[in-house]
């Protein structure tokens, strides 16, 4: 006697047990929504996690203020309609002092206003434990980052000195000061979550939606220019291109993919035919080699 | 193997079709094996490979000199780079047209034993390598004895390296018949020899053609086809309390994922500690109620009666679990301090987290040998077997019957470091403060204490009922 359940089943069962432990034992948790498709998916997973209730802990976006326009009004209508405490938080200090990926080079800007803005905000609210979508198959420096992933009290990661996690037991055990960042999404592949956005119609922001955009071509790179410090550099073009965001991240520092996909099981067609992984248009990752792991030891997500 | 994920035919993409193949595919959790030198990453990264669960761009980072290097596919951080080794637990995801799987990749020295533990845990089928051109090393035998000690139900010994020793069957036939005793001794059940070479492909994911005298599938064919379905099914209904949801005055539900057994409304359960009986109204869900629920997914169960019921407390049905405050445990140690008998830590048994000690160290486990060894304490990447003792009544199986109800973490108080991994042999006879152990120094003298000890629960609980009614007679 054996009730099949299928690997999405699986791995919805694994996430809403990750999420309900952490409502449980932590004092200030916090849910990291970063509008993209997997925080979609983890929003929809903590409805679940306490249906008929509603989600027991606030959202936090880090906005850089460089995001795509259409992700903030996606951000603002899906917060109201589901009803989510959501917290903005940004680094005005060095929005005022002028940072951007120009002026001070990708590396440096993340630096501000993703890494130092996640971290005051992380602060200034006192969480002790912070949601992330981030998935194991992302990224390399990824695949061994544990569920539950202990930070000091300056926010960093020690690769080498993480916690062993066995069964689905988990320690959250933190001093004042320290946190845990948390990861439901660890085991779900890209293709689990747009399967699953396609099985449970999440809806997700219309950039991963190809149709014919004005962009900015610079060699391999199409740029949507929303902003006006992006500016043409000799050889750049301007071309209507039917393109789409595989992920979704600032405006200048986010590469689009040509694309036919318009709708959810095109894209499903399209990451089954191509063979890419998904951060290879994210701009910042082509810093230099490994430089994923020096965000993450530095409190980046 | 080629095809495998191919939803197009002709061109159209049909995405129902698609998600009812995609749907039917059960998930499989494996775990691997492997010293530095017995090819586990490039066996990997060429399973990655044929079963596409790389991507372009990483192999071609992963290329050298024109020919893709299998191992640079899975070797991710600096550290691990720098030292040519992998040094943590790394989790792979590939799939086939008939499986998902998730492979938690480990590393073989002899210093990161834990890691071994950790990937083990949740998985249902463990990969032990050995190197033909080596033959048998300890190392394959830690990492056969610490997968068997973490329950792992199937076992694959990949004999690599065949190409370097001529694919000849009697180096094949040595390792298998010197390690078959070593296996059955550490109930490691049933494994499937392989032979085969991550580096040339063979019997990797198609079958070798220059083994002619092996006749077995594949690896990924074995993967694919092997029975993953635990006895958690069989097993009596286990539910942890993860919370209590009360959105309103007309609901309040049980939130919990269950370890085992199967429940439906109308079921019969029992609430502990209390001990309080009920039936099962619903078992509630954001896609509706369902009729009947089963490991392991998360759910939410309402009762028909109202229990003072909270996180920690145990939902169950059929045979009942253990009441225990002691017990005898299998530990894995983790922390770089060890086992301090004097030292205050916490026990976290499913949802339930208490003060607890380390009574008695009864033995070292050589998990080369297999023999036991006198200890006193337990250091880092050391195993053994130990009474533990805790604050407060906890819920207990065997190991053995339930690896979720069976299991434990040990934290240290002090740090807040997880010490080491529990997995329970048995309450302890003879100690702690449960209703048969009162009854029986109540009654002493009149009953034989052995008769006492490890009533199923209600006994135990219908003797501290007696013992109530006693109290007044024969208390001192």
């Amino acid at each position: 006697m054996a009730w099949k359940i299928s690997h999405l089943q699986a791995l919805e069962a694994e996430s809403i047990h990750i999420i309900r432990e952490v409502a449980a034992e932590f004092q200030r948790p916090v849910m990291l929504y970063s509008i993209g498709k997997d925080s979609s998916v983890m929003v929809r997973l903590a409805q679940k996690a306490f249906h008929p209730g509603p989600i027991p802990f606030p959202l936090l976006h880090v906005d850089t203020t460089y995001k795509f326009k259409e992700m903030i009004t996606f951000r603002d209508n899906f917060a109201a309609e589901l009803g989510l405490n959501l917290i903005v938080h940004s680094n005005t200090a060095a929005l005022e002092a002028g940072a951007n990926p120009f002026r001070l080079g990708t590396e440096r800007c993340c630096g501000l206003l993703k890494t130092q803005s996640l971290l005051d905000g992380l602060r200034e609210g006192n969480f002790d434990a912070a949601f992330g979508g981030a998935r194991r198959d992302e990224e390399k420096s990824r695949a061994k980052e544990r569920i539950f992933s202990f930070r000091d009290r300056l926010g960093q990661w020690d690769p080498k000195n993480q916690r062993p996690e066995l069964w689905n037991i988990f320690n959250s055990r933190v001093e004042p000061g320290e946190s845990i960042r948390v990861f439901p999404l660890s085991n779900w592949t890209e293709l689990d979550v747009w399967q699953y956005i396609h099985v449970e119609n999440i809806p997700i922001v219309p950039l991963y939606l190809a149709k014919p955009r004005r962009m900015l071509v610079r060699g391999n790179s199409l740029i949507l220019p929303e902003l006006d410090f992006v500016q043409p550099q000799p050889g750049d073009k301007f071309e209507t291109v039917k393109c789409r965001m595989r992920s979704l991240g600032c405006s200048p520092c986010t590469g689009a993919i040509r694309s036919d996909a318009d709708t959810v099981p095109k894209i499903i067609a399209e990451l089954v035919a191509v063979r890419k992984s998904e951060r290879e248009n994210r701009v910042i990752d082509h810093d230099r080699e490994g430089s994923m792991e020096l965000k993450k030891r530095e409190g980046y997500f | 193997m080629a095809a495998v994920l191919e939803p197009s035919q002709n061109g159209h993409f049909n995405i129902d079709a698609f998600m009812e193949t995609e749907q039917s595919k059960d998930l499989l959790r494996l775990t691997t094996a492997g010293s530095v030198d017995d090819g586990k990453s490039t066996l990997i990264g060429r399973m990655l490979h044929d079963a596409r669960g790389a991507y372009e761009d990483q192999l071609k980072s992963a290329s050298r000199g024109g020919q893709i290097d299998f191992a640079l596919l899975t070797d991710g951080l600096r550290a691990e780079r720098e030292q040519g080794i992998t040094i943590d637990v790394a989790y792979r995801y590939f799939a086939t047209p008939k499986r998902k799987f998730i492979l938690a990749d480990t590393p073989g020295h002899e210093q990161y034993t834990r890691n071994m533990a950790t990937g083990a845990s949740t998985a249902e089928l463990a990969i032990i390598l050995c190197d033909a051109a080596r033959g048998l090393t300890t190392q394959s035998r830690r990492h056969a004895y610490i997968a068997a000690l973490l329950g792992i139900p199937q076992f694959v010994i990949a004999v690599n390296k065949m190409d370097l020793v001529d694919f000849r069957q009697e180096v094949f036939n040595k390792i298998r018949d010197e390690f078959s005793p070593f296996l059955q001794n550490a109930s490691a059940h049933d494994p499937y020899f392989l032979p085969l070479s991550a580096l040339k492909g063979d019997n990797v994911v198609e079958r070798s053609r220059r083994m002619p005298w092996f006749t077995g599938p594949s690896l990924l064919e074995y993967l694919e086809s092997v029975d993953t379905r635990g006895h958690s099914f069989e097993a009596p209904f286990r539910m942890a309390v993860q919370g209590v949801l009360r959105p309103d005055q007309t609901f309040r539900g049980y939130t919990g994922q269950i370890a085992s057994g199967v429940i439906r409304p109308g079921d019969e359960v029992l609430a502990l500690p209390s001990g309080r009986r009920s039936k099962v109204r619903r078992i509630v869900t954001y896609d509706g109620d369902l009729e009947v629920g089963f490991p392991p997914l998360s759910v939410t169960l309402t009762l028909e009666d109202e229990i003072d019921i909270g996180r920690g407390d145990m939902i169950a049905a059929g045979e009942p679990p253990q009441r225990a405050r002691t017990f005898e445990s299998t530990m894995v140690w983790f922390d770089t301090r060890p086992l301090d008998p004097a030292r205050h830590y916490l026990v976290k048994h499913a949802s339930h987290v208490v003060p607890a000690h380390v009574e008695a160290v009864r033995h070292r486990l050589n998990v080369v040998s297999l023999d036991t060894e006198p200890a006193s304490s337990l250091s880092m990447n050391e195993v053994g077997v130990v009474r533990i003792a805790t604050s407060r009544d906890l819920f207990i199986d065997r190991y053995a019957d339930n690896r979720l109800t069976g299991s434990f973490i040990l934290i240290d108080r002090e740090t807040n470091s997880t010490a080491a991994a529990g997995m329970i042999l048995s309450r302890a006879r003879n100690t702690g403060e449960n209703a048969a152990d009162r009854l029986a120094r109540l009654v002493r003298g009149f009953v034989p204490t052995d008769a006492l000890l490890n009533l199923p629960l209600d006994d135990a609980l219908a003797a501290a009922e007696l013992r109530k009614r006693l109290e007044g007679v024969w208390d001192d």
